[in-house]
């Protein structure tokens, strides 16, 4: 269950849980042979070895038996809450329906990193496991000395110390209920083995989707405090534009309105919402003009130009530039992938209440809590003890939206006005402005054998990008605060190389000094674009191989897992062994084919095949995804059912990606700004998905909320190429360019 | 400030607004705490602020207080409750049709007043009437899934 009211650290004292506030979690690794991946060092931001937390950091058990997980990862509508308490409950023997879960709270849960990249199951979930598998070590201890046996005859089952052959036992609450363990996590600690788990792997259902489907699940959209008041910002109309004047009279006819101006910053703060928003709408203001963009038409030759950072050499085997020549067929082909946004449904939205003296607390749906209090905390001078950031489900983000920006329009102007505020973007704002997955230009160059072996790989990659550290926060930047300029957006540059065998491999990063439009990660960042394009690139080397598209990627691979998957994947779409596009594919004017493709994600998790069965108008050229299917092994499963939710949404949101979405600029401003000129897939091109889970519980288990969204491009694109001989490597798809081409042919 | 008055969720209520093209949504959501439906976009473009009005799905964001005065308007809190859910929130609990669930009141909704004008629909028919409501996790197949299920029984 979802804790749904904020708790005080007065709450989890009365119940007798223990806090531990703001240190940094690390323990020393486990052998391979424990086979669990060691607890991350994830939260850790100093260079000392931190040391290890405590078990009272995570887990609470209160003097009713009832459990609180504590954590600083964040569910955002992944199901990590669900499957925490899954993994809690196996390692402790407490059913599952007395856990309740806090999450992201800078005052009261450990910080142990936030969510992203994949990383909440397999270093988030091993945290937990390790403090859960500590504190039954410490509750067979106590039910020992309680039932006169030796702990090695105990057992904990129903949440009962109880003699593993029978015999009374005794209730963990008696054990330890409202007292704390007061020890330290070990990574010694005896964990169960997979083979006896009765809890992880089976299906639970999320608790909090009743709230979601009744209106009861509290948003931070919908939290209110006493005496908030609304706020809108107005965001400048050109990047970068300055304010250069304020009509206030233009909105004298609306009650009860505030304008904040700081700088350029500028919001509306009114006691009723509505007001806030037509004030806004209607306020006069006179903005500097500015034009430092290049535009999104052609900006994938600005990227081969613009001045870039040294060459970052991301793969070197063998020597590819020297093979290149030696492949009976030598190829090449350029893929580009464009800025696209986060495109949360719900734009993002902010509480803050601000305090001169005494701490300020932010109500946020960042993914990251602790990082957000430290960002906060250097731009406005505040100390962190001062700042409390407390996370609240916000609308789905995939990486990095609006969210902590939105943070930091609240705090500016709670502060301006003394009282509690509310900020909420437009939808305008989260498409202009919330940070961008990054465009993506990859060369590809290969050469293939007659016998479908791949003899060279030589990609390059245009990056924009842009120095480390904080990205800058819109707010503070147009109210003239000093601030980093960071430019990170997760891991680009991995996945370009094939994952078949190939002794002649080079991919090289040219990762730009600019970006024109601010970063962050983007669901699956990088990867996406780079199996696009290799496993586009691979199709390619196969059609000119003469060889099936199953069959070229079989003989590439060794790992059984990855054969598995894609063999998985081709039977369930009912693969037809071609070696060239469909000879007989009309049905009247639909063109037919399927395509597939596979990958490793990030070369070393999940093992992804996607398939896909697409049929494509031969006069429009629109279209039409009818069948995918795809085989996901992420190792260990926790939640069969939260993992094919998970694995489904990035199948649909890949393909809407794909399909439709592009960010455009011209000189001045991002240009697609509502879901007109940012269109997002609906229900009638909905295809159906059939998703196959393979379960490996002797294997440590991967993250899986990104992992399946990185082969679906290439999947489709080689489905396309099957039906009409077209290869797209530009996303969008657009259906005047396949129109084109098939008017031609 | 004039005041309005109509019936939410069978109950009869009475707002005071100081524009009466102030968009039922905010008075809903503000005057009257019922925060099921969501904005989303406020230009009627995704579905998210879908109430029923005399039975009719509705873009909250986009139907001002002054046309809703003597009609009936049910919200999503008016359905059913976690322990009472009506069918159709039913059938999306059973099908775990959300993800992050901020479009789920407008999914909800709208299959409400889809299902009441035809009760059994075919797969393309929830397909189409859905059309105009989006959703960005990609929860599209287990929404169809739990929409299906109430069409089918
Ligand atoms: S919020 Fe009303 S349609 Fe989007
Ligand atoms: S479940 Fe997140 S938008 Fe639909």
């Amino acid at each position: 269950m979802r804790n749904q009211i904020l708790l005080s650290r007065r709450d989890l004292l009365k119940s007798g849980g223990a806090l531990i506030v703001g240190f940094t979690l690390g323990l020393p690794s486990r052998t391979p042979a424990q086979q669990a991946p060691a607890p991350a060092v994830s939260g850790g931001r100093g260079n000392a070895a931190p040391p290890p937390p405590e078990v009272d950091s995570f887990i609470v058990i209160k003097a009713d038996g009832s459990v609180t997980l504590l954590t600083s990862h964040v569910d955002i509508g992944t199901g990590i809450a669900a499957a925490y308490c899954q993994i809690a409950a196996e390692e402790l023997g407490i059913p599952i329906e007395r856990f309740t879960i806090t999450e992201g709270d800078t005052a009261i849960t450990p910080d142990h990193g936030g969510t992203g990249g994949s990383s909440g199951i397999p270093r988030g979930g091993a945290d937990i496991r390790f403090a859960a598998a500590t504190a039954r070590q410490a509750l067979l201890e106590l039910g020992a000395k309680q039932l006169n046996r030796p702990a090695s005859e105990l057992t904990i089952t129903g949440g009962e110390v109880r003699p593993a052959n029978g015999g009374q036992g005794v209730s963990v609450a008696s054990l330890i209920g409202g007292k704390r363990f007061s020890m330290k996590v070990s990574a010694s600690a005896p964990l169960k083995t997979p083979s006896t788990y009765t809890v992880v792997g089976k299906p639970v259902l999320r608790t909090e989707v009743p709230g979601k489907c009744t209106g009861k699940h509290v948003y931070l959209q919908d939290f209110t405090l006493p005496g908030m008041l609304h706020a809108r910002v107005i965001r400048p109309p050109s990047f970068g534009a300055k304010l250069l004047s304020v009509d206030d009279s233009s909105i004298r006819a609306i009650p009860d309105v505030r304008v904040v101006r700081i700088e350029s910053f500028l919001g509306i703060v009114a006691k009723d919402e509505w007001a806030a928003i037509r004030a806004a709408r209607e306020i006069k203001t006179t903005w500097s003009e500015s034009q430092g963009l290049p535009g999104s038409d052609g900006f994938e030759r600005v990227m081969r130009t613009a001045p870039a950072q040294p060459d970052l050499q991301v793969v070197n085997r063998g020597d590819a530039a020297a093979a290149l020549p030696s492949g009976a067929k030598q190829l090449s082909a350029t893929y580009y992938w464009p800025f696209q946004s986060h495109a949360s449904l719900g734009p993002s939205c902010s509480v803050v209440d601000y305090k001169e003296s005494g701490i300020t607390t932010i109500w946020s749906s960042t993914q990251g809590a602790f990082g957000q209090r430290a960002t906060l905390s250097r731009v406005f001078g505040i100390p962190q003890a001062k700042l409390r950031v407390i996370y609240m489900d916000g609308s789905g983000s995939y990486g990095t939206n609006g969210a902590n920006d939105a943070d930091a329009d609240a705090l500016l102007l709670s502060r301006a006005v003394g009282a509690p505020v509310r900020v909420q973007w437009t939808r305008q704002d989260e498409l202009a402005w919330d940070p961008k997955g990054p465009a993506q230009l990859l060369d590809m160059r290969g050469g293939v054998d007659a016998n479908g072996n791949i003899v060279a790989w030589d990609v390059h990659m245009w990056l924009p990008s842009g120095p480390g550290g904080d990205r800058a926060l819109l707010g503070p930047d147009s109210a003239g605060m000093a601030q980093n300029h960071g430019q990170g957006a997760g891991l680009m540059t991995l996945n370009a190389d094939p994952p078949y065998t190939a002794p002649n491999v080079r991919v090289i990063a040219h990762n730009l000094k600019d970006t024109p439009l601010r970063l962050s990660n983007l669901r699956a960042p990088g990867k996406i674009a780079n199996v696009f394009a290799a496993e586009g690139f691979a199709d390619e080397m196969a059609a000119a191989a003469g060889m099936d598209a199953v069959a070229f990627r079989r003989r590439g691979l060794t790992d059984p897992r990855a054969i598995a998957v894609l063999d998985r994947a081709a039977q369930m779409i009912g693969w037809q062994t071609r070696s060239a596009p469909n000879p007989r594919a009309a049905q009247g004017n639909a063109l037919i084919g399927r395509g597939i493709a596979y990958m490793r994600y990030k070369q070393n998790e999940n093992y992804v095949a996607c398939a896909m069965e697409v049929a494509v108008d031969r006069r429009t050229g629109r279209i039409a995804v009818r069948r995918v299917t795809c085989a996901h092994d992420c190792g260990l499963i926790i939640n069969p059912d939260g993992l094919r939710n998970q694995v489904e949404g990035n199948i649909m949101q890949t393909l809407s990606r794909t399909l439709h979405e592009e960010v455009k600029f011209d000189r001045s401003k991002v240009t697609t700004v509502d879901w007109d000129s940012y269109p997002l897939l609906r229900f009638p091109e909905a295809p159906a998905i059939e998703v196959a889970l393979i379960d490996h519980p002797d294997q440590p288990p991967y993250g899986a909320g990104e992992a399946a969204a990185a082969p679906v491009p290439a999947a489709l694109a080689n489905a396309i190429f099957d039906a009409t001989g077209v290869r797209l490597r530009t996303v969008p798809f657009r259906p005047e360019e396949l129109r084109t081409a098939l008017s031609k042919a | 400030m004039a005041t309005y008055k109509f019936r939410v969720n069978g109950n009869p209520a009475t707002v005071d607004s100081w524009d009466p093209e102030q968009p039922l949504l905010y008075v809903l959501r503000n005057s009257l705490g019922l925060h099921g439906a969501k904005f989303g976009c406020g230009l009627g473009q995704c579905g998210a602020c879908t109430v029923l009005v005399d039975g009719k799905a509705v873009r909250s964001c986009l139907t001002p207080v002054k046309q809703v005065a003597g009609r009936a308007v049910t919200t999503l809190e008016g359905l059913g409750t976690p322990e009472k859910p009506d069918v159709v929130q039913a059938a999306f609990i059973a099908e775990q049709a959300s993800q992050c669930g901020y479009c789920t009141n407008g999914m909800i909704m709208t299959a409400k007043a889809l299902l009441a004008q035809t009760p059994h629909p075919t797969l393309e028919q929830v397909k189409t009437g859905m059309a105009g409501n989006l959703c960005r996790c990609g929860t599209h197949t287990r929404i169809l899934n739990a929409v299906m299920r109430v069409a089918k029984a």
